[in-house]
C-alpha cells in the first residue's frame, strides 16, 4: 500500500524539523493530532494545524498532556491515525497512557521533542534525557519502539516510519527528537505519493462472532477492527484473554504481557536499525544518536585525519536496542565512546551489551555546545592510553 | 445460561449484556445494576442500534459497566473516561458515545477532563454514579462524601467539603443535567433517555448505595434500608437551581432534571471553525 496523495505535499521544501515531522505524518496518513501546547513541540503541532483543513485532518488541543494522549488511543480505535506530540513535562504526563496504549495495543504516534530538564528544566535547549524513560517510563513491564532521528528529512522519514511500526506491531512508537533537530532547517524532500510505502492496519478479517480482540497468531500482533463496525467488542488496561475480558490470574498475566513483551523481542533483528560509518577496522567505536551523532561523524572524520582507527554507529531505533550488533563490536574494539546529551543513559545499555569485553566512555555534551567536539576527543585519547599505553595519539584541533 | 433455554425464558435485557461475563462482580445492595439497566431501557427506548454505541469507563466499581454491556467497549485508566471517549466522538462522530463512571473517577481524578469536556460541550453522555466513598479500594472517603461521614480515610468523620456535582457540571458548560437515585428507575430511564438525545455534554448523576462501605461504615444498614431511605428523602424538585443541591448527611437529597439549554457541540463548532 502506498501514501494516499492528499497527505503528500510532493516535492522539495525548506522545512524545519517541527515541520517535517508534521509532514511526515500526514503523508503517512495521521488523520488525527491531540496536543496540550508546550514548547519546542508546538511547532510540529501548528504545522499540522494549518495544513489539517486541506488534508482534512482532525484535531484539538486538550487540557493537559494525559488527556491528549488518552484522546489519541480513543481516536486510534476508530480506524483514524493518530499522533500527539510533546516535550519533557508532558512526556512525564503521558507515561500513563503509554502503559495503557501497549495494554490495549493501539497503534498510535508519540512524538517527544525532548528538552532540558528535570522539572521544566530549561524549555528551550535540546536534551536526550528522556530516552531512559521512554523505555521504562510506565509502570510495569513491557517494550517499546522509539527511533531517533539527527536531520529534518529523517523527521520526516522516521516519522513515517513510526506509523508503519506501529501499525505492524500494534503498539505506540515514539519519535525521541530534540529541539535541536526540531530546529534545524534543510531541504527536505518529500517523494510522490506511490513511492511512499504505508503499512495498513492489520483487520480481521472473518465472521463477526468469531473477533477475539486479543487472538495472535504466529507473530503475537492479534488483527485489529474499528467502533462501530458490529464487532461489539470489549477491551481494557487490566490483564485480560483473547476476548478482551479482564481475568485476575498470575497465569494470564504470564501469557498476556509474555506476548506484549516478545511481539517487540523476538522482532527485535527486524526493527532494529542502525548506521555503521568505518567500524570495520575500528579500535574506537563512537556509538551516538539523534543529534549527537552530528558531532560524533564530525570527531570520527578528524581522528581518522589523525590516523586513529575510529568508527561511527549510529542508533536510528533507540529501543529496541541493537544488542546483537553491540555485542559483535564490544568483541573486536577496544571501547566505546557515547556522547549523549544527557548524564549518562545509552552509555548505560552499551555497558550491559559489551559485557565486560569493551571500555565505555560516556561523554556528557552541554545544550548549547553540542558541536563542541573536544570532548569527544578526549574520551576516544583517554580510551586508547588507557588500553595501550600511547601517549601521543592525537590533539584536538578546533577546525 | 444455558443457550437450550426458550427465548421466552431469557431476561429481556440479555442481548444488550455480555452473559459470559455474568455473574457481574457488584455487590448486593450496589446501585450500579440498576443504573444500568435503566442505560438499557434508555437505548431500547429510542431504539439505538447497538453497533453505533460506545460505552467507555474509567477504573472503580463503576468502571466495571464498560465490560458487562455488549457495545464496543472500554475499561480504561481511572479518571480519563471522558478524553478517551472524547477521542472516539471527534473521530467518528457518528457514535453515540457514552461514558459510565463514579464519581471518585469523573470529580476527583478526572475532574479536570470533565470541566473541560462540559466546557468543550463534546457531545457524551456521563452517567455518573456517586455511592459518596471509594468503594473499589475499600472505602475511602471521595470529594462526594458528605460532611461527618465516616470512610477508612475519615475515621473522625469527613471535614471536607463535598463536590456537588450537578452545579459543577452546570457551571461548566453541560447542557443537560439531572440527578436520581438507585430507587428512581422510570425516572432515571427518561433521563437517559433526554441525556442521549441531547445534543452536546450531558450529565446524569445516580445516586447509588454502597451496602457494602458507605453504609456499613456509616452503620447506614443496607442496600434496601438505603433505597427506603431515598424513598422517605428524595425531593423531586425540576429544575431547582443547582446551587440549592448540595448533599447534607443523611438529609434531604434533591433530585430531578435541573438544567437542559442549548449550546452548540464542539464537533459542529469543528466543522464551523475549519470551513
Amino acid at each position: 500500500m502506498t501514501a494516499e496523495p492528499k497527505g503528500v505535499l510532493t516535492g522539495t521544501h525548506e522545512l524545519s524539523g517541527s515541520q517535517a515531522c508534521a509532514e511526515g505524518a500526514l503523508a503517512a496518513g495521521c488523520r488525527f493530532l491531540c496536543v496540550y501546547p508546550i514548547v519546542p513541540a508546538k511547532d510540529v503541532s501548528e504545522r499540522f494545524f494549518a495544513r489539517a483543513k486541506e488534508v482534512g485532518a482532525t484535531f484539538v488541543q486538550m487540557e493537559d498532556e494525559i488527556s491528549a494522549l488518552a484522546v489519541v488511543l480513543g481516536a486510534s480505535w476508530t480506524g483514524k491515525k493518530s499522533m500527539t506530540v510533546t516535550s519533557g513535562p508532558g512526556f512525564s504526563l503521558m507515561m500513563e497512557h503509554v502503559g495503557l496504549g501497549v495494554m490495549l495495543e493501539t497503534p498510535c504516534v508519540i512524538i517527544d521533542i525532548q528538552r532540558v530538564g528535570p522539572s521544566e528544566g530549561l524549555p528551550n535547549s535540546p536534551s536526550q534525557g528522556d530516552i531512559m524513560q521512554a523505555r521504562w517510563g510506565s509502570h510495569g513491564d513491557y517494550e517499546v519502539i522509539a527511533l531517533s532521528p539527527n536531520s529534518p528529512q529523517e523527521m520526516f522519514n522516521l516519522t513515517i516510519k513510526a506509523f508503519n511500526l506501529s501499525e505492524k506491531y500494534r503498539t505506540p512508537v515514539m519519535i525521541m527528537s530534540d529541539a535541536a533537530v526540531a530546529r534545524m532547517k534543510e531541504e527536505v524532500i518529500i517523494p510522490p505519493a506511490n513511492q511512499i510505502k504505508i503499512e495498513p492496519r492489520r483487520y480481521f478479517k472473518g465472521p463477526k462472532e468469531k473477533y477475539l480482540p486479543y487472538k495472535w497468531g504466529e507473530d503475537l500482533v492479534p488483527p485489529m477492527v474499528n467502533i462501530g463496525e458490529g464487532y461489539r467488542f470489549h477491551v481494557t488496561g487490566l490483564t485480560h484473554n483473547e476476548k478482551g475480558y479482564p481475568v485476575m490470574s498470575d497465569e494470564c498475566q504470564e501469557l498476556n504481557v509474555h506476548r506484549l513483551v516478545n511481539k517487540i523481542r523476538r522482532n527485535a533483528e527486524k526493527i532494529v536499525e542502525v548506521e555503521e560509518n568505518k567500524t570495520d577496522d575500528a579500535e574506537i567505536i563512537v556509538v551516538s544518536y539523534g543529534i549527537t551523532s552530528k558531532v560524533a561523524l564530525k570527531a570520527v572524520d578528524q581522528a581518522r585525519k589523525n590516523g586513529i582507527k575510529v568508527g561511527h554507529l549510529r542508533l536510528i531505533t533507540v529501543w529496541p536496542f541493537p544488542d546483537k550488533r553491540i555485542s559483535e563490536l564490544a568483541k573486536r574494539t577496544r571501547g566505546f565512546v557515547v556522547p549523549e546529551m544527557n548524564y549518562g543513559q545509552i552509555a548505560f545499555e552499551l555497558e550491559r551489551c559489551s559485557h565486560g569485553e569493551a571500555n565505555v566512555a560516556f561523554v556528557h555534551c552541554k545544550g548549547k555546545e553540542v558541536d563542541d567536539l573536544k570532548n569527544i576527543f578526549h574520551a576516544i585519547r583517554n580510551l586508547l592510553t588507557e588500553k595501550t599505553g600511547r601517549e601521543e595519539i592525537i590533539e584536538y584541533r578546533n577546525e | 445460561m444455558s443457550t437450550e433455554m426458550s427465548k421466552e425464558e431469557r431476561h429481556p435485557i440479555e442481548s444488550w449484556l455480555r452473559m459470559d461475563r455474568i455473574p457481574h462482580i457488584w455487590c448486593p445492595g450496589c446501585g450500579i445494576g440498576t443504573t444500568l439497566t435503566a442505560v438499557i431501557a434508555a437505548l431500547e427506548k429510542i431504539e439505538a442500534n447497538p453497533d453505533e454505541v460506545c460505552v467507555v469507563s474509567g477504573i472503580g466499581c463503576t468502571g466495571r459497566a464498560a465490560g458487562y454491556l455488549k457495545f464496543d467497549s472500554f475499561h480504561t485508566t481511572h479518571g480519563r473516561a471522558i478524553p478517551f471517549a472524547t477521542g472516539i466522538k471527534l473521530a467518528n462522530p457518528k457514535l453515540k458515545v457514552m461514558v459510565i463512571s463514579g464519581d471518585g473517577d469523573l470529580v476527583a481524578i478526572g475532574g479536570n477532563h470533565f470541566v473541560h469536556a462540559a466546557r468543550r460541550n463534546i457531545d457524551l453522555t456521563v452517567i455518573c454514579v456517586n455511592n459518596f466513598i471509594y468503594a473499589m479500594t475499600g472505602g475511602q472517603v471521595a470529594p462526594t462524601t458528605p460532611l461527618t461521614a465516616y470512610s477508612t480515610t475519615s475515621p473522625y468523620g469527613n471535614f471536607e467539603p463535598p463536590a456537588n456535582i450537578p452545579r459543577l457540571a452546570e457551571a461548566a458548560g453541560a447542557v443537560y443535567v439531572a440527578r436520581w437515585t438507585a430507587l428512581h428507575v422510570r425516572r432515571l430511564t427518561k433521563s437517559i433517555v433526554e441525556a442521549i438525545q441531547k445534543p452536546g455534554f450531558s450529565v446524569v448523576e445516580v445516586i447509588s448505595p454502597c451496602a457494602q462501605y458507605y453504609s456499613r461504615i456509616n452503620r447506614l444498614g443496607d442496600g434496601l434500608d438505603m433505597m427506603k431511605f431515598y424513598h422517605q428523602n428524595s425531593l423531586i424538585k425540576h429544575m431547582e437551581p443547582t446551587e440549592n443541591l448540595d448533599i447534607q448527611y443523611q438529609e434531604q437529597i434533591i433530585v430531578g432534571k435541573f438544567v437542559d439549554r442549548e449550546r452548540v457541540p464542539f464537533t459542529e463548532l469543528q466543522k464551523e471553525g475549519c470551513n
